[in-house]
């Protein structure tokens, strides 16, 4: 007895001192990314939802990892933890829809790089499985208020599976939101030569223009026809199933890992940045019934109006990028997202990056916004409008009650380099905003 | 602005191109270089003198004429109403690669006889690019392919014009050096070529030094027969050494070393190498790691010119940290910041506006990261990187304040001529896809076959031989 009412007493003890300890500040210092959610109240702050108008002055309640209240009032729940927002401005964590971050440590040591798999077409390879939540770019990317991102596998035709994570968790589990988002296509395009910028290793441009538009088109019906086949073993296995004569075929992990693109469950993600392979992709897509969304899309604004009318959302990568034609103007690639959203294409801003330059996302939607995007348009593009475009957007990318608390709060401006992330929040987690270079800079500041 | 189009290069044949751009006569841009131009009621960030508001910057004969309020315009200015607008002084690019047909000669470890002058191309279109971007003096350098490269050019971007006036008057020369992963191959081979020394950091400095030994010896030699000459002395001249002379005026602290370099124990190596033969390394490039030796750095007296947040794209840019520049900034060394790529070239104001954020630093010290201080580095401080009276015009109007996100040229002068303006890009638009509508439908560029042409697009000419991208291996 004696000995249980000792534990009990020191159980209390130490529930009292974990309470104490629970401020903010201590759950953001703890090494692991596996804080409990917290209750919080960020108090007279400018909330720009994104979704609606922005409030100057205004509460916004997180509980229970949810956004439990935004608004110029709110009720503060009792034992709320309060952040004085004075100065503050709230906003929700930033998207990067095409990334592969996580997949890849360092592009120079194929050790690091688990990007892509052998062989053109890998619909089963899933890029959840092979997530790093210990990759130091996941830190360095939340220190600027990103939250979220789409991790893409790379390589041959039909790359593999997209996961959607919280930059959050210790576990690919923990830290997926959606674990299979979609399939990824790299559309096959006409050899024009290039591949990177070694010349001993590029091809060569092709000597015969009718040959490379012959092998486009033949890799193109070998994808046509690989999709054909998992249709059919679909339908075939529904056959059996509806009736118990028929033969149930074998399973076929391949087709069955393309099933979902095919019945319209889970978009395809194609890679496709020229005109002319945009256009091949919406016809492709249309033609084999698949929910397509371009990633890339350079030429996109050339293509808006087509689509604009088959409604195929763009995930922009290459806001950044030198123009790819000589003679298109300096900023073509500036100005492409001010031109889809004139012509009313869903589209999101990414930085295409394979992680260590994720962070650096707010710097693409404000360089759209530099030129002819208005900076509210552009900072949906980096969260409500990545949310939809990702069909996420019943679970993040705006502040609105309900919705997953993956929120950022900053001292200015969230596109602007010079602002600062003060606290952040993902899952209702009170997220660290250290990183391997704030620790190696607290090392060497001392340093004298 | 452009004396021709880069489509006409694509299309039409060789003869126009050397009429565009061969000619040395004075181009109409030229003449009205020598009209004054007066810019008004501009935010003036003029970096060494301080911040002004509302005021005034007259450009006369090429220079900086006048700083100050309610200036008068001379007979026949132009005048520009910049109100809301700011003007900072030209971006210094401390390391690029733009205009190198051929940046890398990658066969010896020591190919300090070549010259990136020898295969400037002064059509390259990532020149306007960078123009657009407020940048007006480049920094031109070898690969990494090798310890020691080849000599670098600075120059002005002056698109459009012969070569000979891109070339950066009276700029100090200078010579490109680089250690670690780059010289020692880490990531690369070159396909059908044998294993080249050196193989490691160890190597790396043995090949640096064995070079200054041979570059003293042949000093010395040269130094006994001139003596000799001189007390009249009938002797025989030393025959000369093409890959060793460059070295020698290393020595003799006429040339500056600009060293590509990533980890701590390298960049010590080279400093402590370049004490013991009697020069200063000039600048370190990329210099990643240079926050953990920033005391050293700043003692040899180096500057440093690093990227403000790139990393993680080979083992030796693991480290790296956007608080390098400001934590050098703060131990005392003079730190610039570069591009290394035609891309990131047109941004350098947002790498600025990134390490000030990381690392504390104030606007102005921002501002000096890409402006005076990669002057002070290239020894033409004399001329640009600050806005005062006697410099250059050498100079950027922007929309907003150059460290927002949001802000955009307008308008990019060098020497006071306008080589870029939004306005006349946007004007001339329209006449240009009319000029590429004709030229496509020209005799000359149909197929012989009949038809429609192809739908390939042109390639872009490679910029660079082999081994020249930043992100891979060499070009650095």
């Amino acid at each position: 007895m004696r000995a249980v009412g000792q534990l009990r007493w020191f159980r209390l003890v130490a529930g009292l001192g974990f309470c104490l300890a629970l401020t903010l500040d201590a759950l953001a210092q703890q090494k692991l990314d596996i804080a409990p959610r917290v209750t919080v109240a960020i108090r007279d702050a400018r909330l720009v939802t994104v979704s609606g108008e922005t409030i100057e002055r205004g509460t916004l309640v997180i509980r229970d990892g949810r956004i439990a209240a935004v608004g110029a009032t709110a009720a503060i729940p009792s034992g709320a933890q309060i952040i004085d927002g004075k100065g503050l401005t709230v906003y929700p964590g930033m998207i990067d829809a095409a990334t592969s971050l996580g997949l890849v440590e360092i592009p120079a040591v194929a050790a690091t790089v688990d990007q892509g798999e052998v062989g053109d077409y890998n619909p089963n390879a899933r890029a959840i499985v092979a997530v790093n939540p210990h990759s130091a770019h996941v830190r360095v990317t939340r220190y600027n208020g990103i939250t979220n991102v789409a991790t893409m596998p790379d390589g041959g035709v039909i790359c593999g599976q997209a996961t959607f994570i919280n930059l959050y968790g210790t576990s690919p589990q923990e830290m997926a939101v959606v674990p299979s988002l979609g399939l990824v296509i790299n559309f096959p395009r006409l050899n024009t030569g290039g591949g990177g910028p070694f010349a001993a290793f590029r091809q060569p441009p092709p000597a015969n223009i009718a040959e490379a538009i012959a092998t486009r088109n033949r890799r193109v019906e070998e994808l046509r026809q690989v999709l054909r086949e998992a249709a059919d073993y679909g339908r075939a296995k529904a056959a059996a199933a509806a009736d118990p004569n028929i033969p149930r075929p074998a399973t076929n992990v391949v087709y069955e890992s393309l099933l979902p693109a095919l019945r319209g469950e889970m978009p395809v993600f194609f890679r496709a940045d020229r005109a002319q392979d945009i256009h091949a992709v919406l016809a492709f897509a249309e033609d084999m019934g698949l929910r397509p969304i371009i990633v890339g899309g350079n030429d996109a604004w050339m293509c808006a109006a087509e689509l604009k009318a088959k409604n195929v959302p763009v995930i922009l990568t290459g806001v950044l990028d030198l123009p790819s034609r000589e003679d298109d103007p300096y900023d073509v690639l500036y100005e492409n997202a001010a031109k889809l959203h004139q012509a009313g294409v869903k589209f999101c801003i990414s930085t295409g990056d394979n992680g260590a330059h994720v962070r650096d996302l707010p710097y693409h939607a404000g360089m759209a916004a530099a030129f002819g995007l208005s900076p509210q348009a552009a900072l949906r593009a980096v969260t409500l409008s990545a949310a939809e475009v990702l069909g996420v957007s019943d679970r993040l990318g705006s502040l609105d009650v309900g919705k997953m608390a993956n929120v950022v709060v900053a001292d200015g401006d969230l596109l602007e380099p010079r602002t600062r992330v003060k606290y952040a929040f993902i899952d209702g987690r009170p997220a660290q905003l250290t990183s391997r270079h704030t620790e190696l800079y607290e090392q060497f500041k001392e340093r004298k | 602005m452009l004396n021709t189009t880069p489509l006409r290069f694509a299309l039409a044949c060789g003869l126009a191109t050397a009429l565009g751009f061969g000619t040395p006569a004075r181009t109409p841009a030229q003449q009205k270089a020598q009209t004054p131009t007066l810019i008004r009621n501009a935010t003036l960030l003029t970096v060494t003198k301080g911040t002004l508001e509302n005021s005034d910057l007259l450009i006369e004969n090429g220079k900086i004429a006048k700083i100050g309020k309610g200036l008068t315009a001379p007979a026949g200015a132009r005048v520009i109403d910049a109100t809301g607008k700011y003007v900072l002084p030209g971006i210094i690019d401390c390391h690029s690669h733009s205009m190198i047909d051929a940046v890398n000669e990658g066969s010896l470890s020591v190919t300090s006889m070549c010259r990136i002058r020898d295969v400037l191309n002064p059509n390259d279109v990532d020149l306007y690019r960078a123009l657009a971007g407020g940048v007006t003096t480049l920094n031109l350098l070898h690969g990494s392919a090798n310890a020691i490269g080849g000599q670098n050019q600075v120059v002005k971007i002056k698109y459009g014009r012969p070569i000979e006036e891109f070339l950066f008057p009276d700029a100090p020369p200078g010579i490109k050096f680089a250690l670690g992963e780059n010289p020692k191959r880490s990531n690369f081979r070159f396909p059908g070529q044998t294993q080249r020394y050196p193989n490691s950091r160890m190597g790396v400095e043995e090949t640096i030094r064995d070079a200054f030994v041979r570059a003293r010896d042949y000093k010395r030699q040269w130094d006994d027969y001139n003596a000799a000459k001189a007390r009249g002395e009938n002797v025989v001249t030393p025959r000369r050494d093409l890959q060793l002379e460059p070295l020698v005026e290393v020595l003799e602290g006429k040339r500056y070393v600009h060293a590509h370099c990533y980890r701590a124990e390298e960049i010590l190596m080279l400093m402590n190498l370049a004490e013991e033969f009697g020069f200063r390394v000039r600048t370190l490039q990329h210099v990643l790691e240079g926050y953990k030796i920033a005391r050293e750095i700043a003692k040899h007296g180096a500057g440093a010119s690093a990227f403000a947040d790139f990393w993680s794209y080979k083992v030796e840019a693991y480290d790296a940290i956007p608080h390098d520049a400001a934590l050098m900034t703060r131990a005392g060394v003079i730190v610039s910041l570069n591009s290394d790529d035609d891309g990131r070239a047109r941004r350098l104001n947002m790498e600025a506006a990134r390490v000030m954020k990381y690392g504390d630093l104030t606007e102005n010290e921002a501002l000096r990261l890409i402006t005076i201080n990669p002057a002070i580095q290239l020894g033409i401080d004399r001329r640009v990187g600050s806005l005062e009276v006697g410099k250059d015009a050498d100079l950027a109007i922007w929309t907003a304040h150059p460290l927002s996100v949001y802000a955009r040229v307008e308008t990019t002068f060098i020497d006071g001529e306008v080589f870029f303006d939004r306005q006349t890009d946007l004007a001339r638009r329209e006449a240009l896809a009319r000029e590429r509508a004709e030229l496509e439908a020209a005799e000359v560029n149909r197929p012989q076959g009949g038809g429609a042409p192809p739908p390939v697009p042109a390639r872009r000419r490679p910029a660079y031989s082999f081994g020249d991208n930043c992100m891979q291996m060499t070009k650095e």
